[in-house]
């Protein structure tokens, strides 16, 4: 067999290899427009469900999962931030750093479900908050903890030393150098990575199925102490745990939910798109 | 600005941030020791051996019965399985978007993977119920499409995106001289592409490979939905089987705490986190030597 | 002659490993003090303790005195904060930040608590003025900085640096990294702002030593060989290893 023949057959099969993994996973999803798209109407998404989930809409839903996202934002993002300024600007690098860094590396691959089990033990159990918007909103800030600290460190380490010397140099202080300087030149970075992290947070399940989620409860919290609907873990109830809910209904919230998460993503691949054309320029 | 104050000032500061980066580091360790303090329990209770290697659990029988080898048996099936799928054809791909691909194409299947990386699992595993497992069930002439087989492929595309991701870096980090070197010694591209490049990037590979047997092994919802559940020994890949995740995420809600149970599911939390931490531990060990690349598509 | 600053019986370690040795050098008010020597002599080393720069690397020492206006910089009430503001300083690569050129002006002026608009206006047009690159970019004050060429950000730094209103300047090879015709801007430059300032500027290139320095000092292994009126260095060394290095016989 020639050479030239061979290099044809070898990128071939990878090209081959390549559609025949999308382009499935393509049809499937257009497949779930397809089925639920129809379902999506204004009464979808601004109306609470009746009839034990079989009539209505997801907007309870909706605001739990919109509710929990803020949570962990709240929970997780100055803490993981300042986590991150600290180790890469304040400490000193030793044997105790490193441990950390390991530590929260390893972390960042813990199983969600065992944030999960994390969460019930200590918030809802031990420290009674009961299954609450609260105990789901710290479980789901500690998992994304760590990956708001990794990817903080990482572009905070990627800011060029010249910029601080520099600013060092003309008398700024350790603050004013990291606050006026090193955090505006990081930032995008760091919100990159951020809201992906919170992006996939808003997404899970296992995490906040037995911390937070309930299966049907029409009205809106009232305080952060109640349970609440969370889309992700509706979208499971619908498939799994409810009979006879419309199939329609469960695409629809599979939809919505795509949506919000790939909407955050989105967010985040913008900010990351600009500030690729910034450095280049 | 007085001076003084801005001395102060700045102490100020630097002590906030170490206080809030010591909350975080004890929030981190408080996981690590609230995991072993409530898993504990339940080895003193069965015996540490009897519990890894015990073949039955029967949580709801009297006495109930705590071995937890059914559920490793499940999670390293479906995992292997998800490997099977996920390793080769996102190495694959990642050739294909490295080496082959042109750049509007490139850039295009980049975003779909990284579209495909960001769907919730949930909805993988409602797609694998509703859509996947009827067509499995069909084609194999199955009495459930709710098996490993089934549960296997839909973790091997969740894992796919995490594969393809850090394996393109890791070809991408290798330095275009190589490349040069060899075509200018009349290699073909092809050639250049499987005696060279994959060679020169192959610690980044297996740290993909393995980061994407990480994520097929933590992996919760998904396989709660299509793996069929059964805290038996697999036989065939047809069978139905239950993975360490999905046990917790199924019996979680029965628990007392401090109960039996309640430690057994630790107990697994414990054996769970004991294997991510393996497969972290060799990643890691092989990402030391190639430090270029970055761990970020993790995400 | 009246001394700005003089370093009196210098070492400094790293570490464990002793980079400077028993340094002794005086700095001439509003004239051009150059250091020269092969790579890794000490002369950048040297150069950051004159504003305590190494005071931002870990696991550093310095035994000794740098007395400016005859007052120690190493004494435990001096502020390396408030003498940085004094002792400005250019390093090799050119370093604007990611921001405006007004902004990066400004931002000396501003973290030292000007506020005023007005104020801050005339400080960045009379910076840039004095480092020769008004005129280029008078008219896109507030572009990128990163746009500027590489001449041009070294003289924006420059500028940068004059804005804080420093009694002296420090420059670490500031001419490496450009070329020709932005080097003979910056001498011309450096030549100029003498007449305002004390200008310590480390160097490897002799010829430009000779160009722009009144003084200038020889170090070798961490060692000050030599130190002399620049026209006796070049023409009548003493040491032996000072006209080895001039002829070039090494580095």
């Amino acid at each position: 067999m020639s050479r030239k023949l061979k290099e044809k057959i070898g990128f071939g099969s990878l090209a081959v290899c390549t559609f025949l993994a999308i382009i499935p996973v393509l049809l499937i999803i257009a497949y779930l427009i397809y089925v639920g798209g129809p379902a999506i109407t204004w009464e979808f998404i601004t109306q609470p469900p009746h009839g034990f989930l079989k009539e209505g809409g997801i907007f309870p839903a909706i605001i739990g999962t919109l509710g929990l996202t803020t949570g962990t934002i709240i929970v997780a993002l100055p803490l993981g931030i300042g986590t991150a300024i600290y180790l890469v600007e304040y400490s000193k690098q030793n044997f105790f750093t490193t441990l950390i860094r390991i530590a929260i590396i390893n972390l960042a691959g813990v199983p969600s479900v065992v944030y999960g089990l994390f969460g019930l033990g200590l918030f809802v159990l031990m420290l009674n908050f009961g299954r609450s918007l609260v105990a789901g909103a710290l479980t789901l800030g500690f998992l994304t903890l760590p990956v708001i600290i990794s990817a903080a460190e990482e572009a905070l380490i990627a800011v060029p030393d010249d910029y601080r010397n520099a600013s060092l140099a003309l008398g700024a202080t350790h603050w004013q150098t990291i606050s006026r300087i090193v955090l505006p030149t990081a930032m995008p970075s760091i919100l990159t990575g951020a809201i992906l992290g919170i992006g996939r947070a808003a997404g899970e399940t296992a995490p906040i199925m037995f911390t937070c989620a309930a299966i049907y409860i029409p009205s809106l919290p009232n305080s952060i102490f109640d349970q609440v609907m969370a889309l992700p873990y509706h979208l499971y109830a619908v498939a799994t745990q409810v009979p006879n809910v419309p199939e329609s209904k469960a695409f629809g919230a599979a939809i919505v939910l795509i949506a919000i998460v790939c909407g955050l993503n989105l967010i985040a691949i913008i900010i990351r798109t600009k500030m690729r054309l910034k450095n280049t320029r | 600005m007085n001076k003084k104050f801005v001395k102060y000032y700045e102490k100020g500061i630097k002590y906030l941030l170490a206080l809030v980066a010591g909350t975080s580091i004890l929030i981190l360790f408080l996981i690590f020791i609230f995991l072993f303090k409530e898993g504990i329990g339940i080895f003193a209770k069965v015996g540490i051996l009897n519990f890894i290697f015990g073949m039955e659990w029967l949580p709801a029988s009297e006495p109930p019965i705590f071995g937890a080898m059914p559920m490793i048996v499940g999670s390293l099936v479906v995992t292997v399985g998800a490997g099977i799928i996920a390793i080769p054809f996102g190495i694959g791909i990642a050739m294909f978007l490295a080496e082959v691909a042109p750049r509007n194409l490139r850039e295009i299947l980049k975003a779909i993977i990284e579209l495909l990386a960001g769907i919730p699992s949930v909805v993988y595993g409602f797609i694998g119920l509703i859509v996947l497992s009827p067509i499995i069930k069909d084609l194999f002439n199955l009495s459930s499409g709710l098996n490993a087989f089934t549960a296997s492929l839909v973790l091997g595309i969740m894992a796919l995106p995490t594969v393809v991701s850090i394996s393109e870096d890791a070809l991408n980090a290798v330095p275009d001289s190589y490349r040069e070197a060899s075509l200018a010694l009349g290699a073909t591209k092809w050639e250049t592409t499987i005696r060279i490049i994959l060679p020169s990037a192959r610690s980044g590979l297996l740290a993909a490979s393995m980061l994407g047997l990480g994520r097929a092994i933590g992996e919760t919802m998904a396989v709660l939905m299509v793996a069929g559940n059964a805290t038996i020994i697999p036989h065939s890949v047809f069978d139905p089987v239950r993975t360490i995740t999905a046990d917790i995420a199924a019996e979680m809600g029965e628990t007392v705490q401090g109960g039996t149970h309640y430690q057994a599911l630790f107990g697994l939390g414990v054996i769970l986190f004991s294997m991510t931490f393996v497969i972290n531990l060799i990643t890691d060990l092989v990402f030391a030597k190639t430090s270029n690349i970055q761990r970020g598509a993790q995400l | 002659m009246i001394n700005k600053m003089e370093a009196k019986h210098l070492d400094f370690y790293y570490k464990d490993t002793q980079a400077l040795f028993n340094i002794n050098l005086p700095v001439e008010k509003n004239a051009v003090t150059a250091l020269i020597g092969p790579s890794g002599c000490g002369k950048s080393t040297f150069l950051r303790t004159l504003n305590r720069m190494n005071d931002v690397i870990e696991k550093t020492k310095v035994v000794g005195e740098v007395l400016m206006d005859n007052k120690n910089i190493y004494d435990p009430d001096v502020d390396p904060v408030e003498l940085r503001k004094k002792v400005g300083m250019v390093f090799q690569q050119p370093n604007p930040f990611p921001i405006s050129i007004f902004d990066n002006i400004a931002y000396g002026p501003r973290i030292h608590g000007i506020k005023n608009k007005q104020k801050l206006q005339e400080l960045v047009e009379s910076s840039l003025k004095s480092a020769a690159l008004w005129d280029e970019v008078k008219d896109r004050l507030h572009d990128s900085a990163l746009g500027l060429s590489g001449g041009q950000q070294q003289r924006l730094v420059i500028a940068r640096v004059l804005a804080v209103e420093p009694e002296m300047i420090l420059m670490d090879e500031p001419a490496s990294a450009l070329d020709p015709i932005s080097t003979s801007k910056l001498e011309e430059l450096v030549r100029e702002l003498k007449n305002n300032y004390t200008i310590v500027i480390v160097t490897h290139n002799m010829q430009q030593a000779a160009r722009i320095s009144d003084y200038t000092s020889f170090f070798l292994n961490g060692k000050l060989i030599e130190y002399d009126q620049t026209n006796i260095i070049f023409t009548a060394p003493r040491e032996k290893q000072t006209e080895d290095y001039i002829t070039g016989r090494f580095g």
